[in-house]
């Protein structure tokens, strides 16, 4: 290595010498990270979305790699965020990839004091049965004046603001059918 | 809107550069104050006083917009001579004091027949209602329950000079709200009230619109539905209605918290707002439609968007012989709301919760009545993707430290189901501006997580597999259900787009509807929800439509889907004039085009493409043919803005101000302190803070940080977030931090009558002290997303409310409330139960209690 290779390779040298005197592109740059790139770069494939959010709408592309989320960011078509997201969407890749999130069914005992293993299958079917004991125990046909009521009051459901259409609606229509009249959401607060 | 909403925002930033005025009117002084031409400091719960005065400057000063009003609005009609309005009593006719409710019928209108309200409360005053519709009905030769009969138009006097006309009674109704009266109310000066009414009146008109932006901090009220017509009132006189840069506009706070409204989880509505039956005797399809349904405007097919939501549900067991199963069918007796269920759940008397995506130990009001509720149950579903305090209350919660409850006492069985998150699934989510946008999935769920698309289809499943071949009759609706969903993948996970072209609807022949308007009443189309009808058109995903803004004009028609009919702006034939010219070429949005024969313009249109202006409907004319080419409100059964309702709301027909229930001062305005017809829960975990109590005398407001997302399930747990925003705080006054000896960065303690809960202080003059009448009031600001799990840890503002709601969609009071502050952190354990049972006597409430 000569005398000149060296110094070029010099961040210092390069910074009072060069196109880059603050130091912020060229001149700071080593062989390392000039051989970096952003991780949207080298995505296997970008998906559109919409941030899981406020209400605004904003549009999502979420750069996928290995099957797993490596970044989203705004969508740049969104005709209703042009590209931008707030503290909350920019964070959204840390929503989908959060360390903290529990991934297994976890299984609380009636008067247990800690959580328990529970495979997913096992669980659906117990609560399968335990929404038919319910909608028994609270099923009204009539109210006292021989109103007729047919629904039951045994069991409730809160939540849909945060789900797709799709999902509200198939909650609805199961709920209907059991004749439990006592579904409820964000929109009610 | 800058705080919680921010990326919307930049569109009030372009309307800025462009020369709108942006008035922000808040109590608190925040990034939107911050970027706005004016910021109006103002106290909370006195927004109907602050709108009245609105009103009232616009008549008083005839700066309605006339030909908008006289064409558009219901000003002309005569109001019948039973109504009374109380003025300074603040009460209307028909109020019954023993029940706390109003019998409606006195405020119908003159010669008219009541007809079902587009909306609110439709058959609630049961049955009495319905009997005055058949005399009436009787008397003017027609017969009730008979389709065949056209209701006959109220009186009118299109001078406006006519004392009973609407135009006259509303006058009388805000002529005590003069900008003296409403500032010291608001606890503005009359100078900033002025300057508010002025620049709203001189922006609005031919060549102007005014839009007014709303969030919870209009709906957190006991008046919170009268908030909203009062808004509409305003915006119906200027003319501001269903024209571009008008409107009143709700800022919702969840992704699809309106597509769950449209397709509702909720208790009270079917998909597409079909109001659910109630409990009758001898209750058919066509006695609900009768009751329910408007005869003229588009309601008056109520008949075709049930029958063909019945028989997307029923499918074929839904027959003319069996009324297309509307029996299937549960119905109401009351308010099922979700605090009547919690209170329920503490009485034991239901017995099993899905929690989906929500953390009601966190984000509900009164936060121990909701654990409480979750300490009552058998059993316990949280489908999260997270570990919140609403699936752990039971070995960490509050009552846990106070000794209140005992993990080893608790009964209730839970079961935390891991959910797939947004870039899991495909699917809709519908945003604040009815837009139905469709997300593709990107990625499998990992481990046990799962759509709420597989749970419930799998679930419902399982049920009717153990259910099969029962005889009960009970069980046929469920066993009669159509739950036949293709799936794919290893977790047979439900194909969505199956289901939303279920919810668009099918023809007799198969083919994906298009519209709303091929919907019959005779079974032989279905549609899951009629509004939605148009997003599978053609048998293509609307929702999924993705042609840049940047290559769409600005309406941007083709980005997604808009319900209905992917119209963007409602009612946008009142942009037009009588006869169907734009108010002006500035403001022109869809007008008539007189040689094509039809409406066109930048949007769809939202009224009939053929029905010209001159259009006057024949007698007896049905549905949407009694209705005029001027009738731009196709919803309502006169196709008119309601000045002036005369059905649909529980609380009086014109918005009234009563002060929030816990407030530090006396109405003003009229005797009635509060809302007249508010609903309470009297239980020992539900007291409530007396009006103008010494022992709370301060006012707080909850509310959100850009940084963190409802009960914080979605942000708290997050590291960027959690670092922005990493702890519970209250903002405080300079002068209340003198008043209190309170240290900015210090701890404070807040109290009511529910609880104490301690946060940092931040002491700042963004929080003004304001003068009504002759007394200081001083309120404090509280972020409400903390709880004791995730990365950052505090106690839930939420905790310190009580639940006193709204009657008309019974929503509680939460933006509004009273507490004391004391400077130091909050007592721990049992002694925390002590110190607030001390401030519950000291103000002579009843003692507080888990029962």
């Amino acid at each position: 290595m000569g005398a000149r290779t060296w110094l070029g390779e010099w961040p210092m040298f390069r910074q009072a010498t060069g196109p880059d005197p603050l130091g912020r592109g060229a001149a700071v740059q080593s062989p390392r990270t000039q051989a970096l790139g952003p991780r949207t770069a080298d995505a296997d494939e970008v998906v559109k979305s919409v941030c899981p959010y406020c209400a605004v709408g904003c549009g999502q592309n979420v750069y996928v790699r290995d099957g797993r989320v490596t970044q989203i960011e705004g969508d740049p078509d969104s005709p209703v965020s042009r590209g931008r997201l707030c503290p909350k969407g920019s964070a959204s890749t840390s929503l989908v990839t959060s360390p903290t999130r529990v991934t297994t069914v976890r299984y609380r005992r009636p008067y247990g004091t800690e959580w328990e293993d529970l495979d997913l299958d096992t669980a659906v079917d117990m609560i399968a049965d335990r929404v038919i004991d319910a909608r028994r125990k609270g099923w009204q046909d009539t109210d006292d004046d021989g109103r007729v009521l047919r629904r039951t009051l045994g069991f409730s459901s809160l939540g849909g603001a945060t789900l797709d259409n799709e999902e509200n609606y198939l909650i609805k229509k199961l709920f209907m059918a059991l004749g439990a009249i006592q579904v409820e959401n964000q929109a009610r607060i | 809107m800058a705080e919680a909403h921010p990326v919307g925002f930049q569109w009030v930033m372009e309307a800025k550069k462009r020369g709108a005025t942006v008035i922000h009117v808040d109590p608190r002084f925040t990034r939107t104050s911050a970027v706005a031409d004016l910021h109006v400091p103002f106290r909370a719960g006195a927004d109907i006083a602050f709108l009245g005065g609105l009103i009232h400057y616009v008549l008083d000063n005839e700066l309605d917009f006339r030909e908008y009003v006289t064409t558009f609005t219901n000003a002309a009609e005569i109001v019948g001579e039973d109504f009374v309005d109380g003025d300074v009593s603040g009460l209307f006719s028909g109020y019954d004091p023993e029940t706390g409710r109003y019998d409606p019928i006195s405020w119908q209108m003159e010669g008219g027949v009541y007809e079902a309200p587009a909306a609110g409360q439709r058959d609630h005053w049961e049955p009495e209602l319905r009997e005055h519709h058949a005399a009436h009905a009787a008397d003017t030769g027609g017969g009730a329950g008979e389709a065949a009969h056209a209701p006959a138009a109220p009186e009118r006097d299109d001078t406006l000079q006519h004392p009973r006309c609407v135009y006259q009674v509303l006058k009388r109704h805000y002529a005590r709200y003069t900008p003296e009266a409403v500032a010291s109310v608001c606890g503005m000066s009359t100078a900033q009230f002025l300057e508010v009414a002025r620049a709203i009146t001189r922006n609005s008109g031919r060549e102007r619109t005014t839009a007014w932006v709303y969030s919870v901090g209009w709906t957190h009220h006991t008046v919170g539905a009268q908030y909203i017509r009062a808004a509409a009132v305003l915006q119906t006189l200027l003319g501001n209605m269903g024209r571009p840069g008008g409107g009143i506009l709700a800022l919702r706070g969840h992704a699809s918290i309106q597509g769950s409204t449209d397709i509702p989880t909720l208790y009270d509505l079917l998909p597409g707002y079909i109001p659910m039956p109630n409990a009758h005797l001898h209750e058919d399809l066509q006695s609900f439609l009768d009751a329910d349904a408007a005869k003229t405007g588009f309601w008056g097919h109520m008949d075709a968007y049930l029958v063909s939501l019945l028989k997307a549900w029923w499918g074929d067991a839904a027959t003319p012989e069996n009324d297309f199963a509307f029996d299937y069918l549960p119905r109401l007796t009351g308010n099922h709301g979700t605090y009547g269920i919690v209170r329920d759940q503490i009485d034991k008397k239901t017995f099993g919760y899905f929690l989906v995506g929500e953390n009601p130990a966190v984000g509900h009001a009164n936060g121990k009545m909701q654990r409480l509720g979750l300490a009552n149950l058998e059993w316990l579903v949280v489908r999260d993707m997270q570990m919140i305090e609403s699936a752990s209350f039971w070995k960490d919660g509050p009552e846990i430290e106070t000794g209140e409850l005992r993990t080893e006492d608790i009964g209730t069985e839970v079961f935390f189901l891991p959910c797939a998150n947004h870039t899991e699934k495909s699917g809709t989510f519908t945003n604040t501006q009815r837009l139905l946008q469709w997300r593709r999935e990107a990625v499998h769920p990992p481990g046990d997580a799962r759509s709420e698309l597989h749970f419930y289809f799998h679930l419902g499943r399982r049920i009717r597999e153990k259910l099969a071949g029962s005889t009960d009759e009970r069980d046929r609706p469920l066993l009669d259900l159509t739950w036949d969903y293709p799936t794919f993948g290893v977790h047979d996970e439900p194909d969505p787009e199956s289901v939303l072209a279920e919810i668009n609807g099918f023809d007799a022949d198969g083919n994906h509807l298009s519209s709303y308007t091929q919907m019959k009443a005779d079974g032989s189309t279905s549609g899951g929800c009629w509004i939605y009808t148009g997003v599978y058109k053609d048998g293509i995903n609307q929702a999924d439509r993705r042609k840049p803004g940047s290559e769409q004009d600005w309406v941007a028609a083709e980005w997604g889907w808009a319900w209905p009919a992917n119209r963007r702006t409602l009612y946008n034939r009142a942009s037009a004039d009588a006869d169907g010219k734009p108010w002006s070429e500035r403001k022109a949005y869809v007008w008539w085009d007189s040689e094509q024969g039809s409406w066109t313009g930048h949007d769809i249109p939202d009224f009939e493409a053929t029905k010209p202006p001159s259009y006057r409907p024949p007698e007896g004319a049905q549905c949407e043919d009694a209705l005029a080419g001027t009738d731009a409100f196709i919803m309502q059964a006169d196709g008119k803005a309601w000045l002036y309702a005369p059905t649909g709301l529980a609380d009086g027909p014109m918005p009234t101000h009563y002060e929030p229930v816990e407030s530090p001062v006396a109405n003003l305005l009229h005797d009635q302190q509060d809302n007249p017809a508010r609903e309470d829960i009297d239980r020992a975990w539900n007291r409530l803070n007396p009006a103008m109590s010494e022992t709370y005398p301060y006012v707080f407001l909850t509310y959100r940080l850009t940084e963190h997302h409802t009960a914080g399930g979605m942000s708290r747990f997050l590291g960027y977030l959690s670092e922005l925003q990493p702890e519970f705080f209250c903002e405080v006054s300079p002068a209340l931090a003198r008043e209190r000896g309170l240290e900015h960065l210090g701890w404070a303690t807040l109290i009511s009558a529910r609880t104490a809960i301690e946060a940092r202080v931040v002491v700042t003059e963004r929080m003004k002290p304001l003068r009504i009448g002759d007394h200081v009031v001083h309120q404090i600001g509280l972020p409400y997303h903390w709880g004791s799990n995730g990365l950052s840890h505090g106690d839930p503002a939420n905790d310190l409310l009580g639940v006193v709601m709204d009657p008309n969609v019974h929503i509680q009071e939460s933006k509004v409330a009273t507490c004391d502050i004391q400077p130091g952190r909050r007592p721990r354990g049992p002694a925390l139960l002590e110190f607030v049972e001390s401030h519950r006597r000291k103000a002579g409430v009843e003692p507080g209690g888990t029962r």
